[in-house]
């Protein structure tokens, strides 16, 4: 492998691999744990087996299982030490993209509850 | 300061090797312009993430107009996954034989690459035309706006991502593998398509799957 070989199988997110079978098998592997967990959302979305109030839990946990198959095959986020950085940074975005949806739809809820009409407030006749 | 007082005190490691840290300098380009480019992709999914919090927070300010239930087909949304997860995997081989510098089989894949996420966006298009159609336009209801806004800027996302991907084809093929620049421009297009199914995965299972739920 010459020098500029080397350089470019060393990127990041990235791990080098050095055959094209374990390469490619990479991409393989991920793209079945894809198939199977979407296939199984599908599945959990459409039947009556499960107890319905759990269903929306199960769906998102089957999503995240999916992001981190996407990220571990596809995007290559690795433990190793080129990766750190990239580790770092994707656990920042991640809190904050909690931080975002979950402060929201908890207070959107809350805003939901205080904020509706009073009965006072609907009979407006009493009202001055 | 001159050069050694500064080495001295600590304020450079160039050259000294009881930093502490390793005799380290700068990382290489092939591992900078990447993760620059990780940064963009992580600020774009948090701003997804604004518009998914709009939509759940929205999702059920029908005002009497259709409702998730009526509106979304299951079977088109698992067409349009499967498009957009084989356009991932094949995006990855395309890399594979970027980097091995096989010209035949990059052109290829990022073909198929585009040939599937085309696929994908004309299914999408079709569905909000149909939408439209019926009078469930983004102005029916607040349901519907922010529909509207989150799908609709993963597909612009999209629409932007074939656009780099034709363009890519086309300096590739003029300028073949020789210009490390062109393979990092190559590396940050499969992260940013990466990326997109990976935000597809939320859109399915919240507004699709979650939304379609008995």
């Amino acid at each position: 492998m010459t020098e500029d070989e080397s350089e470019l199988m060393n990127v990041a997110p990235g791990e080098p691999h050095d055959s094209l079978m374990s390469e490619t098998l990479s991409y393989v592997v991920g793209l079945g744990f894809a198939l199977i967990l979407t296939g199984v959302s599908f599945w959990v979305a459409s039947t009556s087996a499960l107890w319905g109030p759990g269903v929306a839990v199960g769906l998102v946990v089957l999503a995240i299982a999916q992001m981190g198959v996407h990220l571990v095959f596809f995007l290559h986020i690795t433990s190793g030490p080129d990766n750190t950085n990239n580790v770092l940074a994707l656990a920042f975005g991640v809190l904050i993209v909690f931080l975002v949806m979950i402060g929201t739809i908890w207070i959107m809820a809350h805003m939901n509850y205080n904020m509706g009409p009073s009965p006072e407030m609907m009979n407006l006749q009493m009202q001055r | 300061m001159t050069a050694t007082e500064a080495a001295a005190i600590g304020l450079t490691h160039a050259g000294s090797e009881d930093t502490g840290l390793g005799n380290r300098g700068p990382q290489s380009k092939s591992i900078v312009v990447p993760y620059g480019f990780w940064l963009f992709v992580l600020s774009d999914i948090v701003l997804f993430s604004a518009l998914f919090a709009t939509y759940a927070a929205l999702s059920h300010a029908t005002d009497g107009g259709p409702t998730s239930k009526q509106l979304f087909d299951r079977n088109l949304v698992a067409v349009e996954t499967m498009a957009l997860l084989l356009s991932s995997f094949v995006c990855g081989l395309a890399i594979i034989a970027a980097k091995r510098r096989n010209m035949l089989w990059t052109q290829a894949w990022l073909f198929v690459t585009g040939l599937l996420g085309l696929v994908f966006l004309a299914i999408e298009l079709s569905e909000f035309a149909h939408m439209i159609s019926i009078g469930a336009g983004p102005q029916r209801s607040a349901f519907l706006s922010s529909f509207f806004t989150l799908v609709g800027c993963h597909g612009a996302h999209v629409t932007a991502g074939l656009l780099w991907i034709g363009t890519m084809m086309a300096q590739i093929w003029a300028k073949g593998f020789d210009r490390a620049h062109v393979i990092r421009r190559l590396l940050c297009l499969s992260i940013f398509w990466h990326a997109l199914d990976i935000i597809w995965v939320a859109i399915f299972t919240i507004v699709y799957l979650i939304g379609t739920l008995p």
